[in-house]
């Protein structure tokens, strides 16, 4: 009963989103009455898909096997988390998850919009809209999770074993909030298109949605990437998928976003490429969503693929997409343009961090297109891999990395770079020296490791020297040093955290891949191997029955260079349901570094167990957490509150909307 | 990339510093095209097939990913070197890898190697790529199954 009611909900959503779409684009200037029926619509369409995905929870969590969904990725015996996540671990599902946060997005839209001009919240509200009736008809007419079986079968087929972790928890709703929070970004941008009207207000009203967006994208690309590396068990933590680059891409672009509203919101300059830049980063999240789902792109990554909707899915991107760069190109003349300003300049350095970040994405899309384009033309099969892009994507970054302190120390409107340069001398000293005395203590195994990490600490210390001369630390007193240092704008602390964090993954990055040391021998329980300081010993090894599998499980203990001791276990499940084996790494961590073990299938008694040892990889995803948490710091800036920013009780220099 | 020294001169006009802005990006966007052509050029491999190697030459030591079925009853291990027959029906190539190898990597499966021809007409598997769905057949196998008469579509799905 509750799936007929989880479905009618979603039927009902999809009508209601259809008659926000065509009601707010025809009377999008009849003012405030409008713009509030869009509001409880947009509300009313949150509690409708919320009900349809409870629905399907419900069904999930129980059991309830005449849900076909629910038979083919469901198993009674499953753990209850893995139930519940194992809703969206597919197609049907994880479009389900999609919508419900989509919906949500434009429910808080309604909620905190009420400042917004009425004009700008309808067409917003109108543009979610019609997304929701677009993805919820493809839902509803192409891949119906609410499909009943019958008769309904006494157990289920259990969900894939590798999504039976954790990381299914947590990974897709972080990296859904962030795709589909970018949906409110292009809905701004085609309500500023449409409507005709951009200015700073604009941007102040879309740079902290994008804030939120880009804060969840960067967790769920951490999340992903740090599921990938403990359960895959290869050990890497990237690998230039398309699935990854689909991610990333947006992030790109959304990093890039974050810095150009920022222009337009101080100097009422960049309107145009903004409002692009928002079309663009949802655009590549709709990319990042569906492309990798159309079955077209081959990843190791894809679970949720359905090819027989490819065309349907290719159609409705290229709808879309299309429809906004139509628009885009009809109405972006009629933008009024900012002004120009001084190359050396705050705005100046923002726009190089633009051109930078954007033809990065470019050199990426090139990279995970191209083989599809060649083997559609010439029909040859080729890999674009590692090589390509560490190649282009990371000579773009070598000097984004350079110039990125500078940034911070710059005025707006005009500059002195000999001055900024000044105070980045001590970051500078600092970074050039751990760079050498790293580089001779780990010996220069490849011989980018010294450059990357010159540029890893010189990124990091640039962000300090940033808080350093902000609150003048040495030439005043201390305590009011630290006065001015609690006293800074949370944004300028954000700022000075989120850079820290890149300069800490970049420097993850390289220790890791430079010395890095790995193992693969023939073990058996009783014997021990050496790697990189560490002693392995394999203890024993064993078969013991789990919840709904059953492990062979190999006891290792662990001797760190220091003579601690710890005991950890590396296992490969066999699942009862499917027959399908997985492979659980160990994985310890000292410090900042990891020992990493891998079991091998047993032969005749005898065990491979490969063993890494990667010198502070924990960094990497270190620095993206600190990223995130200077997102949601400035995030909690005053200035910076979702919805529409309240008036300052002084006076504004530049006219508000 | 610091700004030319004379940028900071006062007295620039409009039209020039829109030349100056223009010209930067010019001359990053230039660099980055050939960036990636000369990486399109020279970092991507080519995926053959057990057929294509056989009849194409592939030159001995260059990177390229070999895709195929492995060969029933082709799978030998000796402690942690793997060697296994990859054939796409018509023609057949050995392989070694040394390692873990993914866990859904069996018999009669599809599977994608990077790697290298040796001399001997070994494959060196550098790298065996993971499936993480038994379902899931390489595209480029598919094709390669194809185009050597092999392909049973009952068997992948």
């Amino acid at each position: 009963m509750s799936i007929e009611l989880g479905h009618f909900a979603l039927i009902l959503a999809f009508a209601i989103a259809t008659i926000s779409t065509i009601g707010g684009y025809a009377f999008w200037r009849s003012g405030n009455r409008i713009a509030l029926v869009l509001s409880q619509g947009a509300i009313l369409q949150f509690i409708l898909v919320a009900v349809a995905f409870a629905a399907l929870i419900q069904a999930f969590v129980t059991s309830d096997f005449s849900l076909l969904l629910a038979v083919n990725n469901s198993h009674s015996l499953k753990p209850l988390i893995f139930k519940i996540s194992g809703v969206w671990g597919n197609h049907e599902g994880s479009m389900v998850l999609w919508i419900t946060i989509l919906v949500a997005f434009g429910a808080m839209v309604a909620a905190f919009g009420r400042r917004l001009p009425s004009d700008l919240l309808t067409l917003v509200l109108a543009t979610q809209s019609l997304l929701t009736a677009a993805f919820a008809g493809f839902t509803l007419f192409t891949s119906n999770p609410f499909a009943r079986v019958f008769p309904a079968p006494l157990e289920g087929k259990d969900l894939n074993p590798i999504l039976q972790d954790i990381g299914l928890a947590i990974h897709p709703p972080l990296l859904y909030a962030g795709y589909v929070g970018f949906s409110i970004c292009f809905s701004f941008a085609i309500a500023a298109l449409i409507s005709g009207r951009i200015d700073q207000a604009w941007a102040r009203w879309v740079r902290p949605w994008t804030m939120l967006s880009w804060t969840f994208l960067t967790l769920g690309i951490a999340m992903g990437s740090y599921w990938a590396y403990y359960e895959l068990g290869w050990g890497g933590w990237w690998f230039w998928d398309p699935v990854e680059n689909a991610s990333f891409m947006p992030w790109l672009a959304g990093t890039a976003l974050l810095h150009s509203a920022l222009v337009m919101e101080k100097r009422n300059a960049l309107k145009i490429w903004t409002v692009f830049l928002s079309i663009i980063t949802f655009s590549l999240s709709l990319l990042g969503t569906f492309l990798v789902r159309s079955g077209i792109l081959t990843s190791v990554h894809t679970f949720a693929s359905d090819p027989t909707r490819g065309m349907v899915i290719l159609s409705l991107l290229a709808l879309v997409i299309g429809g906004a760069f139509f628009l885009f190109a009809l109405r972006a003349a009629s933008l009024r343009q900012g002004g120009l300003f001084a190359p050396v300049s705050r705005e100046g350095a923002l726009i190089l961090n633009n051109l930078f970040l954007a033809t990065a994405v470019g050199a990426v899309l090139v990279g995970t297109l191209y083989p599809l384009v060649l083997d559609a033309l010439v029909g040859t099969t080729i890999s674009v891999g590692a090589p390509f892009f560490n190649l282009t994507f990371g000579a773009l970054m070598a000097p984004l990395l350079l110039v990125l302190p500078f940034g911070p120390m710059l005025a707006w409107k005009r500059a002195d770079i000999v001055s900024a340069a000044q105070r980045l001398i001590g970051a500078a000293a600092l970074a050039v020296f751990l760079a050498i005395l790293i580089s001779a203590l780990g010996g220069v195994s490849i011989s980018l490791a010294p450059i990357g990490l010159l540029l890893g600490f010189w990124v990091a210390f640039g962000a300090i020297a940033e808080l350093v001369e902000r609150s003048r630390l040495g030439r005043i007193p201390l305590g009011e040093s630290m006065r001015r240092l609690i006293g800074l704008p949370r944004t300028a602390w954000s700022t000075a955290i989120a850079h820290f964090g890149i300069g800490v993954t970049v420097l993850g990055i390289v220790a890791t891949t430079a010395w890095e040391t790995e193992l693969v021998t023939t073990l058996n329980p009783g014997e021990s191997a050496e790697l990189s300081g560490y002693t392995v010993k394999f203890d024993s090894f064993d078969q013991v029955p789990g919840p709904n599998y059953i492990a062979d499980e190999g006891r290792f203990t662990i001797v760190a260079p220091g003579g601690s001791t710890r005991k950890t276990i590396a296992d490969r499940r066999t699942y009862v349901a499917s027959g399908i084996p997985t492979t659980e790494a160990a994985i310890e961590t000292y410090g900042f570094s990891q020992v990493y073990l891998q079991l091998g299938e047993p032969l005749e008694n005898t065990h491979v167990v490969r063993i890494w040892h990667k010198p502070y990889i924990t960094l990497i995803w270190l620095g993206t957490i600190l990223m995130a948490l200077a997102g949601v710091l400035s995030l909690t800036d005053r200035k910076q509150r979702i919805g529409a920013p309240r008036r300052a009780a002084r006076p504004v220099a530049e006219p508000a909307e | 990339m610091t700004m030319p020294a004379a940028v900071r001169k006062k007295g620039w006009s409009r039209k020039q510093k829109r030349l100056a802005i223009i010209a930067g990006l010019g001359v990053v966007l230039a660099l980055a095209t050939t960036l990636v052509l000369v990486a399109l050029r020279d970092q991507i491999v080519f995926f053959y097939s057990p057929s294509e190697i056989v009849s194409r030459q592939v030159p001995v030591g260059q990177a390229i990913r070999l895709g195929g079925i492995v060969k029933e009853d082709s799978w030998v291990r000796t402690g942690e070197t793997n060697d296994f027959v990859v054939t796409d029906g018509a023609r057949d190539v050995p392989a070694r890898f040394i390692g873990i190898l993914p866990d859904l990597f069996s018999e009669g499966q599809g599977v994608v190697a990077e790697g290298s021809m040796g001399v001997d007409g070994l494959f060196t598997a550098s790298n065996v790529l993971a499936k993480h769905d038994e379902n899931y057949m390489p595209k480029e196998v598919v094709n390669a199954l194809k185009a050597s008469g092999e392909w049973r579509p009952e068997d992948a799905q």
